[in-house]
């Protein structure tokens, strides 16, 4: 087994775990990190895939970096949002809010 | 040709078009402002449509034709059957629409019922005016819309649930029209309105579908023309005011699908080539069946308008049994009714809707003794009754004579009975009231509902019906004339066969 | 020529971003301005693009010089120009309704400085996902659109409004990740992000499949195909109006925008038929499921949100008979294709219109209650004809622009023996007529109600335009057909190129 192919196995499970992890988590912020953990997965493949026998292909080290930029501000956002829906709901969670229709 | 020409059909849509988007740009209060706008779109109309009538006789050709999808073109032409109708239609607009006026005064919503009141005529033109499936399909659908706020006008409960009955139908149908149109152009490719029709050309091979279209295009048709079964939004849609079913009955719904029934058989598939195909027979049973269903249940009825409603549902159908009937008398019947039952029904909506709003009467055993009371409206009511039963020499009698001679030319010797029972039946359900109107003393006092003047109601109400029951009178008796509605149907089946 | 003039397309992406960047520092006034120099730098930006697709015809565009493979590539065609002049005719409209829309009080004030920055960066980030032919970039961009997206839900504060945009922002974090997990198999396998590029090396095979497989599915999360569609009415629902507007009309065809891309360029070549006809049942399934949840609600927007399920749908019956049609007639497929194009413009229009319509009805009686809009037809005729012109188009009644796209769609199904989508689709416009006239059906209603606020004539009239103009494409089609005619791809061109 190469090394390429032991991290691109390594990120597709970290994908899959992260996806499953978002969707059987309730509370927000294990969701997030689920999120978190499937694109770690996605960066660890493409950084896997730019292993290209001798030579390095530096693009997708280019499209890493955008990803991760991506990544923490949508991770940041996220948490803000949260942390702002449990201060009106009282729920870290997605439960429908017991308020009523206007 | 003059350039001119082009313009005249787009330019008879837009008299009510542009009429009504003004009136609905109005204010409610504008009463004066939209009373000349309608009588001055609905003379203008009369106007156009009396040029194209003479035109189209003198052998002039009115076409629009705007560029809608690549292949499809939306066409508005003036033929001899779009004469016929919107000659009809027109006339009778300019009528209903200045009873309209005298009967909404100073009722809520005024500035609504014309606005949409008049694009319902222009969508009435449009079908009487469209030279291809598209077009039709375009203001079929237009006159369905725009006359569901007609039907819901009151906005009571009653009135939505017949509004909602009215859609349920009539867009149902819509969609198996739409369903066959598709079908049809994806086997035939696009095509205008032809007379003798258009598809007999076509492989044998794709007879089999063409006979499955026709359905779907008669039936289609057939639930705007109240045909059994579809017939059950009609009745229920009586809550409408007075004007709208008389709108609707003579001239806009109804009539639509029955003029739609007309272009199928004759300008798609051809008269010819639908007896090729074997399917006229069925819509003619189907025809007889309504003619009979709807006079009895008619009979059963004691509300004024119901009986009204369901004597609908049975003399439409004559039009259906003239088209269905093979054979050039058949036909001249059916166009003829077209245009007959159009002019005797309103005459007894107008008459049914004055008596309601001047008498608040509603139920037959309740008009003893209104002919007195009421002499005009009762007397245009009795004309129109008598010419729907079929006496000589008024409208009806011409209709049911050329649809016997149809009945007898195309070896349907069965039909003449159907128009037997149903004359006499038109007699059981018709001349009572008449007995009760006229020979029975009145056995309350009149609840008026305005200050009587020196006429037996506003002059607005009064007009309309005595001039349709003179046009029942004339039409019959001047049948043989040049610009009769008989001579322009034997114009057109001329050209048909 | 100064070369910045000869780039309009840039600016339709530069102009807002530089917009959103700006008003942060204004307070109304000044906002004011802003707005409406982003708008006409819009109108001229489009202009000025459609001016130059007409006279280059199909051209192509490297950001800043860099040439593909390294660099990014813009493509405009006769499809990318018709999303754009559909984003900028709505995206127009929606920023004159929201000048309106936030009154002058503290509190809307503070909504209105968080809208327009993020209003302006949705709309520079559609306008790039419409230019660009790079799959990575559109990675990108669809973020960039997504999240202002999910900033402008949550403006409205209710909790219905932030668990919805939580909801979205989850989904579609979580659809960009699939799509990027295939962008990187096919960067794997093909070593190219350019469109043009992998669309010359594409081989059918598996790791191909799997990664055409991972992008649609991020994709349809995107557009909100059934089953993946649930997160769509709460968040287009609880949005202020002008954002559900957005979101319904331009945010969710974003994803079907870059689905049909990668369809027409990389699918013919491994696509297979049973792949095109699980979207296909997807979209009826999605016509079906969403029209009768529209007549089950008892509030105006989310019934209005419902609507867009279904009418997404529509869009995805497309591709079943794209493939027919490659399979078969390319006729039948060139139908299919101007059809779903079509119906990707007209539902923009209807569905923007008939948000804003219902955002008049909030402001005027303070709820969308469906029973509060009894009686209301004769106080708001404005609005109320607004939303029943926009519902011919949605209903797909001549001569509403859907009817159009539904006549293209049903040729098509029927002229390829494929009845089955053209049954769907004929119920899915009966069932539309029974939801839209629960609307029209209580604004027919004869009843006396009060009018808490008369609303602004302007938001009337915005609505009200678009609606009218949902009509105009209906009543002639030409433009548009010559316009997405420049640069068809020849699989799906048949058609068009008919034109006269």
């Amino acid at each position: 087994m190469t090394v390429v192919s032991i991290y691109g196995i390594t990120g597709v499970l970290l994908f899959v775990m992260g996806v499953f992890g978002l969707m059987t988590q309730p509370h927000l912020l294990k969701k997030l990190l689920s999120l978190n953990i499937a694109s770690a997965g996605v960066f660890l493949l493409m950084v896997a895939l730019a292993y290209r026998g001798d030579k390095l292909d530096p693009v997708p080290h280019a499209l890493v970096l955008t990803g991760i930029v991506i990544s923490v501000s949508a991770t940041a956002y996220a948490v803000a949002l949260a942390a702002r829906l449990q201060k009106i709901t009282g729920s870290p969670t997605l439960e429908e809010p017991a308020v009523d229709e206007p | 040709m003059t350039s001119l020409d082009a313009w005249i059909p787009l330019l008879v849509l837009l008299t009510s078009f542009v009429t009504g988007v003004i009136i609905l740009a109005l204010g409610e209060h504008r009463v004066a402002a939209r009373t000349a706008l309608n009588l001055i779109g609905a003379v203008a109309k009369m106007g156009l449509v009396a040029m194209m009538l003479w035109g189209v006789f003198h052998g002039h050709e009115y076409q629009t034709r705007i560029p809608f999808l690549p292949g499809f073109d939306l066409v508005l032409r003036a033929d001899g059957m779009t004469v016929l109708f919107s000659t009809l239609s027109a006339g009778l607009w300019l009528l209903t629409t200045i009873y309209a006026i005298g009967y909404l005064e100073n009722s809520p919503f005024r500035r609504r019922f014309f606005g949409y009141f008049s694009f319902c005529v222009t969508a009435t033109m449009g079908v009487s005016l469209a030279g291809n499936l598209v077009t039709f399909f375009l203001f079929y659908e237009m006159l369905t819309l725009t006359t569901y706020p007609l039907v819901v006008h009151r906005g009571n409960e009653k009135s939505i649930k017949a509004g909602t009955l009215y859609l349920a139908y009539t867009l149902g149908g819509s969609a198996l029209f739409l369903v066959g149109m598709v079908w049809l152009y994806s086997i035939a490719g696009a095509f205008d309105f032809t007379e003798t029709g258009v598809l007999s050309a076509l492989p044998s091979s794709t007879h089999g579908s063409l006979v499955i279209i026709f359905f779907l295009f008669m039936l289609g048709a057939g639930v705007k023309a109240a045909l059994f079964p579809l017939h059950a939004w009609l009745p229920s849609a009586m809550v409408a005011p007075a004007p709208v079913s008389a709108l609707l009955h003579a001239v806009a719904v109804v009539k639509a699908g029955a003029f739609g029934m007309v272009r199928i058989v004759y300008d798609v598939f051809g008269i010819e080539f639908a007896e090729t195909l074997q399917v006229l027979t069925p819509f003619m049973i189907m025809a007889s069946f309504t003619i009979l269903y709807g006079s009895a249940r008619a009979l059963v009825q004691d509300d004024f308008k119901k009986r009204l409603a369901f004597s609908t549902v049975s003399q439409v159908s004559y039009i259906l049994l003239g088209i269905t009937l093979f054979g050039p008398l058949g036909t001249v019947g059916g166009l003829v009714h077209l245009v007959h039952q159009g002019v005797m029904k309103i005459t007894m909506f107008f008459a049914a809707g004055n008596i309601a709003e001047t008498l608040h009467l509603h139920k037959i055993s309740e008009l003893k003794g209104v002919g007195r009371r009421m002499p005009l409206t009762m007397g245009a009511f009795s004309i129109a009754a008598l010419g729907m039963i079929g006496v000589p020499p008024l409208a009806g009698f011409i209709s049911k004579w050329y649809l016997g001679l149809g009945a007898v030319e195309s070896g349907n010797n069965w039909v003449l009975l159907v128009l037997a029972a149903s004359s006499l039946l038109n007699a059981a359900y018709f001349l009572p009231i008449l007995r009760v109107a006229w020979f029975e003393r009145p056995d309350r006092v009149w609840e008026e509902r305005h200050a009587r003047g020196w006429l037996e109601a506003s002059w607005w109400l009064v007009i309309p019906p005595v001039v349709t029951a003179l046009l029942t009178v004339l039409v019959g008796l001047f049948a043989g004339s040049d610009y009769s509605p008989l001579q322009w149907a034997l114009l057109i089946t001329g050209r048909e066969y | 020529m100064i070369p910045v003039l000869q780039q309009p397309e840039t600016w339709l992406v530069a102009i807002p971003a530089l917009g959103a960047a700006t008003t942060f520092a204004f307070r109304e006034q000044g906002r004011r301005g802003v707005v409406s120099f982003v708008l006409a730098g819009i109108a001229i930006s489009t202009a000025m693009t459609f001016a130059k697709l007409l006279l280059r015809g199909p051209y192509s565009h490297s950001i800043g010089g860099w040439v593909a493979p390294l660099g990014i590539t813009w493509q405009i065609d006769g499809l990318a120009a018709a999303m754009i002049l559909l984003t900028s005719l709505v995206g127009v409209m929606i920023s004159r309704y929201a000048l309106e829309y936030f009154g002058s009080s503290a509190e809307e004030q503070r909504q209105a400085a968080y809208f327009w920055p993020l209003w302006f960066f949705l709309l520079s980030g559609l306008y790039a996902i419409f230019l660009t032919a790079d799959i990575f970039n559109w990675y990108v961009t669809l973020e960039l659109s997504g999240l202002a997206a999910v900033g402008l839900i949550t403006l409205s504060e209710k909790p219905q409004a932030l668990t919805g945009s939580m909801r979205y922002l989850l989904i579609a974090l979580c659809a960009s990740l699939f799509y990027l997990l295939g962008v990187v198999f096919l960067y794997g396998e093909y070593g190219s992000l350019d469109l043009t590029t992998l669309a010359a090396r594409i081989q059918p095979g598996s790791v191909t499949q799997v990664a055409l497989a991972l992008m649609t599915i991020g994709l349809i999360a995107k557009a909100a195909l059934f089953p993946l569609h649930f997160w769509l009415p709460p968040a287009h629902a609880n949005a202020p109006s002008p954002v559900s507007a957005a979101l319904s009309a331009l945010v969710v065809k974003a994803g079907f925008y870059i689905l049909l891309r990668l369809q027409l360029v990389l699918w013919p070549v491994v696509s297979t038929r049973y792949l095109a006809i699980g979207l296909g049942a997807l979209g009826a399934a999605a016509i079906l499921w969403g029209s009768a949840q529209a007549i089950r609600q008892s509030r105006l927007k989310l019934l209005i949100a419902y609507s867009t399920v279904a009418q997404i749908g529509y869009l995805f019956i497309m591709f079943p008979l794209l493939h027919a049609g490659w399979a078969g007639d390319p006729l039948w497929a060139s139908y299919a294709w101007a059809g779903g194009v079509y119906q990707a413009l007209s539902h923009g229009l209807a569905k923007a219109a008939l948000f804003l319509a219902a955002g008049v009805v909030i402001h005027a009686v303070g709820d969308d209650r469906l029973d509060s809009l009894r009686g209301l037809g004769e106080k708001l005729p404005l609005t109320a004809t607004a939303m029943a012109l926009a519902g011919i188009s949605l209903m797909g009644i001549p001569p509403g622009a859907g009817f159009i796209a539904k006549w293209l769609l049903l040729s098509a199904s029927v002229a390829s023996g494929q009845w089955g989508w053209a049954v769907v689709m004929i119920l899915g416009g009966l069932m539309a007529v029974g939801y839209l006239f629960r609307v029209y059906r209580r604004l027919l209603t004869a009843r006396d109600v009060p009018v808490l606020h008369q609303p602004p004539r302007r938001m009337e009239a915005v609505a009200l335009t678009l609606a009218i103009l949902s009509l105009v494409f209906g009543l002639s089609s030409y433009p548009l057909f010559y316009l997405l005619r420049i640069g068809a791809p020849a699989s799906v061109g048949l058609y068009l190129e008919g034109l006269p």
